[in-house]
């Protein structure tokens, strides 16, 4: 079942401080995303990876094209919807992390991952319980559980970041890079978890740089070169690649 | 000018008294009955009306120059004078007491000009003048009370604005008044305020009810007479009609209290449902006494003398009056 | 369903003629009328606020930010023409017309306003807990231990000691100071609250202080709110979608992150390239 149908989707940057130049972030991008699916993006850099993430939850206003998300009751475009109804679904269905964690200072990681919990309406111990089962998952050191995320290191805020993208399980998930602080061994930890805790309801879009995710965890690939749909591709064809020339 | 005064130029007396005998009058000649003259009187009256018409509400009138400083009760003196007539019976006192000098010669100017008979005793009088005290005595319908008034406005003691102040009187914004009260209250653990206590009156206009104890304020309450309070120098006065609502602000749990007096009584009439001062004799040690000087020559003649003893039916008049069904000779005060 | 929405809010100071509209604003490059010298504070305004939304509005000094703040919030200001509706849920009428007792009483327990200028905002003279309380005494609170109870809780919710409750506000700290409004405006339970640049005379690490507990708190009580400010960090932090204002006009508007983001207008674009 399709979740998400991409079509045509453009992306221009006006740059008026810099003589009205236009940049081409990307370029009539169409594909469709399957419910559950797991996707991920590769391209070199400035190819319009977090470009297409930041279109898709509309950070980034596209100038043509549409994301067409199927709900259960009914279809949204993404890119021309308004933007309340954004906020809504980027409440109940659409989480989005990137590789910075941007938080207020002084609220503790506990409470950050659980704020997403919170706002869907569990208590607030339900959401603390799960933000730490999450952070124990992560293994973010237990004595941070309650200490300020402003003052971690990057690894640490990264893993903050990303329970806190997991942790309402959305129906789409938007990941931009959101292992690359992290040592090997738990950026296994993480990959893990985004499948386990996740348990394939999720369909999540993800850039990594890391080909050993892609081909651990991603059922199809996008390839994007220079703001264009290079191709789409089930992840057993894709040969790490970036681009076939 | 110059007739007048060159037929004296001519006669020489050998003392002051002697100039004083040779005038067959007292000076009078020229003056308006009543001292003010008739445009003025009427003015003052009008403004009275008005502010019975709008009870608790400060209203101006064209305050004139008096025989004496502002200050000093000119404000009372231009509302008994304006209602006074040569019928009436007047009482004046100071702090309670008949026999001050500035009562005795206010109570002389009302008789000198306006030919009234004047007295001591509350329940003979039709008006009474007073400053900072209200008798012990229930007033009736037929009696007016004026009240010499130095400071008009109650919230004057949390903004020195009357711009400000006037704003918020028309729009019964009392926001202020309440804080001054929370924080007396965070103080002092009770509501602390000696005098000038605010009061709204008719569940309208918060008023300043002149420097009266605290033992006066339940007496504004549904009382059956007028109280004028007027203001020379700040050139305003106002009214509580007859049975009206006066109630003192105070919190749900922070209630209104009056003085409280503990088991003293007055040392000349034995009365401790009076509201009474300190004394100190000669011998250093502090006694107690009646603040109302006339009603406690009465109870040393009858102890047991009511507040309301020359009233038809009982009347509610202050802390100490008895009510209706209790003991007739008086409580115990609260 | 709005909770509050305006619609062609327009403030002139001045006489005011035809050509005040067409000759201001951001392609004429001024909020000052060349034709009669009157000052074009807002103009044109349409936003709309939902229960529970925070709305940003940003711009420099002389954007015309806080005129509509004041407008917004029923800040009586006699000076200057005033056109256009705002309308809230809980009332019936264009509130840029309700009277002084409307205004008054709608102030007191519908829509609360942060002074930009804490002496706006607060008596200095009284304790810090008397301003909090002057709030719920002006809307009837007559029982004093309830409203000692509800002026100690605020000072916890507002992360203010309370055992400097009773203390003249003149002796806090500008935090403090800042924190003691807040707790005021939110003192009776209000739909909104219009912050007028909630970190004006605050250090920087206080600032985050203020906006953590401001953010908590709007989320905990379901409270909507109007942040107006010059930070853009205010915004981002604090707002769910933002405005932006040059010359007395909103120049761009849509998701904060959109704005701040892929800015559109040009204006913008310096505005955050400028910032840091």
């Amino acid at each position: 079942m399709t979740i998400l149908s991409i079509d045509g989707l453009s992306k221009t940057f006006d740059m008026h401080v810099l003589g009205d130049t236009q940049v081409v972030g990307l370029d009539d991008v169409s594909f469709d995303v399957q419910t559950g699916e797991f996707l991920a993006i590769v391209g070199e850099s400035g190819s319009g990876k977090s470009s297409l993430l930041k279109c898709l939850y509309r950070t980034y206003e596209p100038n043509s094209g549409r994301v067409v998300y199927h709900g259960p009751t009914r279809d949204v475009d993404l890119a021309s919807c308004p933007a309340r109804t954004v906020i809504g679904l980027r409440r109940d269905v659409i989480g989005y992390t990137s590789q910075f964690l941007d938080e207020i200072p002084r609220v503790p990681a506990v409470d950050v991952v659980a704020r997403p919990l919170v706002e869907q309406g569990h208590s607030r111990d339900d959401a603390r319980e799960t933000a730490r089962d999450l952070l124990t998952a992560l293994s973010v050191p237990r004595e941070l559980w309650e200490a300020y995320p402003a003052t971690f290191s990057g690894g640490e805020r990264q893993r903050v970041n990303l329970a806190q993208a997991i942790a309402p399980r959305p129906a789409v998930l938007l990941l931009d890079e959101p292992t690359s602080a992290l040592d090997p061994e738990t950026r296994r930890a993480a990959i893990d978890l985004l499948s386990t805790y996740l348990d394939g309801e999720t369909t999540v879009i993800g850039v990594f740089h890391d080909t050993n995710v892609v081909e651990a965890v991603a059922d199809r690939v996008v390839v994007l070169d220079d703001g264009r749909l290079d191709r789409v591709v089930p992840v057993d064809e894709y040969d790490g690649e970036v681009v076939v020339e | 000018m110059t007739d007048t005064e060159t037929p004296r130029a001519e006669t020489s007396y050998e003392s002051v008294d002697a100039v004083l005998d040779s005038l067959d009058d007292e000076g009078l000649d020229g003056y308006s009955y009543a001292y003010l003259d008739e445009h003025t009187k009427r003015e003052v009256r009008r403004s009275i009306l008005k502010a019975v018409a709008i009870p608790g509400h400060q209203v101006p009138y064209a305050s004139r120059p008096m025989p004496l400083a502002r200050g000093w009760g000119t404000g009372g003196i231009q509302a008994s004078l304006s209602i006074l007539g040569p019928t009436d019976t007047f009482k004046v006192i100071d702090q309670g007491s008949d026999e001050s000098v500035n009562a005795a010669n206010i109570r002389r100017l009302a008789r000198d000009t306006a030919a009234v008979e004047t007295t001591t005793d509350t329940t003979d009088s039709d008006v009474i003048q007073t400053r900072h005290r209200i008798p012990e005595e229930a007033l009736s319908e037929d009696q007016i009370l004026v009240l010499q008034v130095p400071v008009t406005d109650a919230l004057r003691k949390v903004d020195p604005s009357d711009a400000a102040n006037r704003r918020r009187h028309a729009h019964k914004n009392y926001g202020k008044m309440w804080v001054h009260l929370y924080e007396n209250v965070v103080e002092w653990g009770e509501i602390n305020i000696a005098s000038r206590y605010p009061t709204m009156v008719a569940g309208r206009y918060l008023m300043d009810p002149s420097p009266i104890p605290r033992w006066d304020v339940p007496k504004l309450d549904d009382a059956d007479n007028l109280f004028v309070f007027a203001a020379g120098r700040e050139a305003r006065l106002y009214a509580v009609p007859p049975n009206t609502d006066v109630e003192p602000l105070a919190f749900e749990d922070r209630e209104f209290q009056v003085e409280r007096f503990g088991d003293a009584t007055c040392q000349f009439c034995g009365s401790d449902d009076t509201y009474l001062v300190e004394i100190e004799g000669d011998d250093g040690e502090t006694r107690y006494v009646c603040n109302d000087t006339s009603f406690c020559e009465k109870r040393q003649d009858d102890p047991e003398l009511a507040k309301d003893h020359h009233r038809e039916r009982d009347v509610s008049w202050g802390p100490g009056t008895p009510s209706e069904g209790a003991d007739a000779t008086g409580g115990d005060g609260t | 369903m709005s909770l509050l929405s305006a619609d062609g809010v327009t403030r002139i100071y001045g006489s005011g003629c035809e050509a005040c509209r067409d000759r201001t604003g951001d392609a004429a490059g001024t909020n000052q009328c060349p034709a009669c010298g009157s000052v074009v504070a807002c103009a044109d305004v349409d936003l709309d606020l939902q229960p529970r939304e925070v709305l940003g509005i940003v711009g420099e000094s002389g954007s015309g930010k806080s005129s509509l703040a004041e407008l917004l919030a029923l800040e009586p200001n006699q000076d200057g023409h005033v056109h256009g509706s705002v309308e809230y849920a809980n009332h019936p009428g264009n509130l840029l017309d309700v009277d002084y007792e409307t205004r008054h009483a709608l102030r007191n327990g519908h829509i609360s306003l942060v002074h930009q200028h804490i002496r706006d905002g607060l008596d200095l003279d009284f304790s810090g807990g008397g301003n909090v309380a002057e709030k719920l005494l002006a809307s009837g609170w007559r029982n004093y231990e309830d409203v000692r109870e509800r002026v100690a809780s605020l000072f916890e919710e507002t992360e203010i000691p309370v055992e400097r409750m009773d203390d003249p506000t003149h002796t806090y700290s500008g935090g403090m100071q800042r924190r003691v409004q807040i707790a005021r405006a939110l003192a009776i339970n209000p739909e909104i609250v219009v912050l007028d640049e909630p970190t004006t005379g605050l250090d920087v690490s206080v600032q985050a202080r203020v906006l953590d507990m401001f953010r908590r708190i709007q989320r905990e009580e379901d409270v909507a709110a109007i942040v107006v400010s010059h930070d853009l960090g205010v915004v981002r932090l604090l707002a769910d979608r933002t405005l932006v204002m040059r010359h007395g006009r909103v120049i761009e508007s849509g998701l904060t992150d959109r704005v701040l983001e892929d800015p559109h207008h040009e204006y913008t674009q310096t505005l955050i390239n400028s910032a840091i």
